[in-house]
């Protein structure tokens, strides 16, 4: 397990590092998926496999997904090439390939790697409605605020007809994250 | 099984925040900047999850589930604004927004 936190926690600083000197804005966010999917597998092998399913569903499916929308209502380029050539995506390949290899032989050897300090959904779930209560409730009154909040920034002031298709995608967009993520917290 | 020290998980969490940190600085796309504070509060969960993980308790795990809950509200509300400041600027460039003219 402390071999598997290693490659993995090698696998996150080389992405991340990847992540911040990329100039290419969806290569980069490429590199952040691939980094949120190591620190996932960190995540598993310090004994949180909730936390770690949490990791790859909000951040890298909900948070990520955001990202991309955003790229792409901001940056519309139609001079570049559609299709990502092999320089793009064979870094994250190869990394992801890691992380692969890594989580097959964590499931193969899964039982007796996950002894003892693991701490599963259930504890997590009791301490959550237990006495950090007064913070999920907090946790729902702060995503409904930024709701409301991407929701008011995006829109637009004046309302002429048939022009504001983008800012309205987007902040519908942005609720719908918002409460996909809420629903995630709650259970 | 020799499980993984806290200081290791530390380090790692350590070096996540100081590679997202130099990415704040030093970038200046909008897209790139929010990207870097996810990192960064990545990384400050990771710490909260290695440090619940050395004790064996679920209140790491609970910390870094109010550090998502913040990240999204707080993604949603950042790619929000900048979605209308590239509709007011024309550019991305942070180091343009350094006028208050809404």
């Amino acid at each position: 397990m402390t071999v598997l936190f290693f490659i993995a926690a090698a696998v996150a600083v080389i992405s991340t590092v990847l992540v911040v000197t990329r100039s290419n804005l969806i290569h980069a966010l490429l590199y952040l998926v691939v980094s949120l999917f190591a620190v996932a597998i960190v995540f598993f092998t310090l004994g949180a496999p909730f936390v770690a399913a949490l990791e790859v569903i909000v951040y890298a499916g909900a948070i990520m997904m955001l990202f991309v929308f955003a790229v792409m209502l901001l940056t519309v380029r139609a001079d570049r090439p559609s299709r990502l050539t092999w320089s793009a995506w064979a870094g994250p390949v190869v990394l992801v390939g890691i992380l692969l290899a890594e989580l097959i032989y964590g499931i193969g050897l899964s039982g007796r790697a996950l002894d003892g300090a693991t701490v599963g959904p259930r504890d997590v779930s009791a301490a959550l409605f237990g006495p950090y209560v007064l913070g999920v409730e907090l946790a729902s009154i702060l995503l409904l605020a930024a709701l409301v909040g991407a929701r008011h920034v995006s829109a637009q002031p004046d309302d002429g007809p048939g022009s504001e298709a983008a800012p309205e995608g987007a902040g519908d967009g942005a609720g719908d994250e918002d409460e996909r993520d809420d629903e995630e917290d709650e259970p | 099984m020799a499980a993984v020290s806290l200081d290791h998980g530390l380090i790692l969490a350590g070096l996540l925040f100081a590679i997202g940190f130099a990415g704040l600085l030093t970038r200046r796309n909008v897209i790139v900047v929010l990207a870097c504070i996810e990192i960064m509060l990545n990384a400050s969960g990771l710490a909260f999850v290695v440090a619940g993980a050395r004790w064996g308790r679920a209140d790491g795990q609970v910390m870094f589930l109010f550090v998502l809950a913040m990240a999204a509200a707080e993604v949603a509300v950042g790619l929000a604004i900048a979605i209308r400041f590239r509709q007011t600027t024309g550019r991305l460039d942070v180091d343009s927004a350094d006028e208050l003219k809404g």
